[in-house]
């Protein structure tokens, strides 16, 4: 029953903030609604006894991540731009409706057709391993099984970051003087 | 009423679909990014979410390095964001066209 409960009032947190991301029309609020959602996910991670995603979820996500879109929004000034009005075309609009309804059909489909998709079955092995917790269970596979991936992903931020540097980077007054009149050819 | 697995596989997919129709909708590049946020999350808590249906640890290593991508992407794809408006400060996602060439 309590498992009911927290599962409806985080979902409804989830959807709730996933409709204020697109509808918002204020990139500030589009910001908050998305932390609302991550959120609503790490509630739903800590009900599926992931809890050291639970934990990443809240650190990475609503603490850096966001954070660093609303330091964007800031700097870039943005927040009250009048650009952001701007409607969806309509054949925005058309692949938006198509998107949605082939997403909800086949949703509804597999709902209705796949054996016990909504109801029934329990879970089939509970928690994951009990001797062990969470935690020590991610590591042994992330630090063993997966360890070059690790690896990997570490050169992947340390490229991310120097691609970050220098695309954000304003050019110099030196390279500015050399573009000279030629404005949109350095950038 | 028993919360299952499947539960939270549907909520996913709504986020999902909730992320892709705002991708669609909206032109503004920083909204368009969050929307990808969306989609990703949707897919990280169907991962767990099988993860514990078959009683494997691997769904949630998967997500793990969803986590460290999405960091990449976002802070990538915000650098090109600020490079956009630094150069064009009312620009929307269609502006972009001049990268034709």
């Amino acid at each position: 029953m309590v498992d009911t409960i927290v599962f409806i009032v985080a979902a409804v947190i989830c959807l709730s903030g996933a409709f204020g991301v697109i509808l918002a029309r204020n990139p500030v609020h589009a910001a908050l609604m998305l932390v609302m959602t991550l959120f609503g996910i790490a509630v739903q991670f800590v009900a599926l006894e992931a809890h050291f995603l639970a934990a990443v979820q809240v650190i990475v996500y609503a603490g850096a991540i966001v954070v660093l879109f609303l330091f964007v929004i800031m700097l870039l000034g943005i927040d009250v731009s009048q650009s952001l009005e701007i409607g969806a075309m309509q054949s925005q609009k058309i692949a938006a409706f198509g998107f949605s309804g082939a997403g909800l059909a086949i949703l509804g489909f597999l709902v209705n057709r796949v054996d016990n998709a909504a109801t029934g079955r329990p879970p089939v092995g509970g928690a994951i391993n009990d001797r062990t917790t969470n935690v020590s269970q991610l590591a042994g596979t992330l630090f063993d099984d997966y360890v070059y991936a690790f690896e990997l992903t570490s050169v992947l931020l340390v490229i991310a970051v120097i691609g970050a540097v220098v695309l954000a980077r304003k050019p110099t007054r030196a390279q500015v003087e050399a573009g000279g009149e030629s404005e949109g050819s350095d950038a | 009423m028993e919360v299952t697995e499947s539960w939270y596989l549907v909520l996913g997919a709504l986020l999902f679909i909730i992320g892709g129709t705002g991708l669609l909708i909206r032109r503004n590049p920083l909204v368009m990014l969050m929307c990808v946020e969306l989609m990703l999350n949707g897919v990280n808590l169907t991962f767990v979410a099988f993860s514990r249906m078959f009683s494997d640890i691997r769904g949630q290593t998967v997500v793990f390095f969803v986590l460290v991508v999405a960091a990449a992407e976002v802070v990538v794809g915000l650098g090109l964001v600020v490079a956009i408006l630094r150069r064009q400060p009312e620009a929307t996602a269609d502006d972009l066209n001049v990268l034709k060439g």
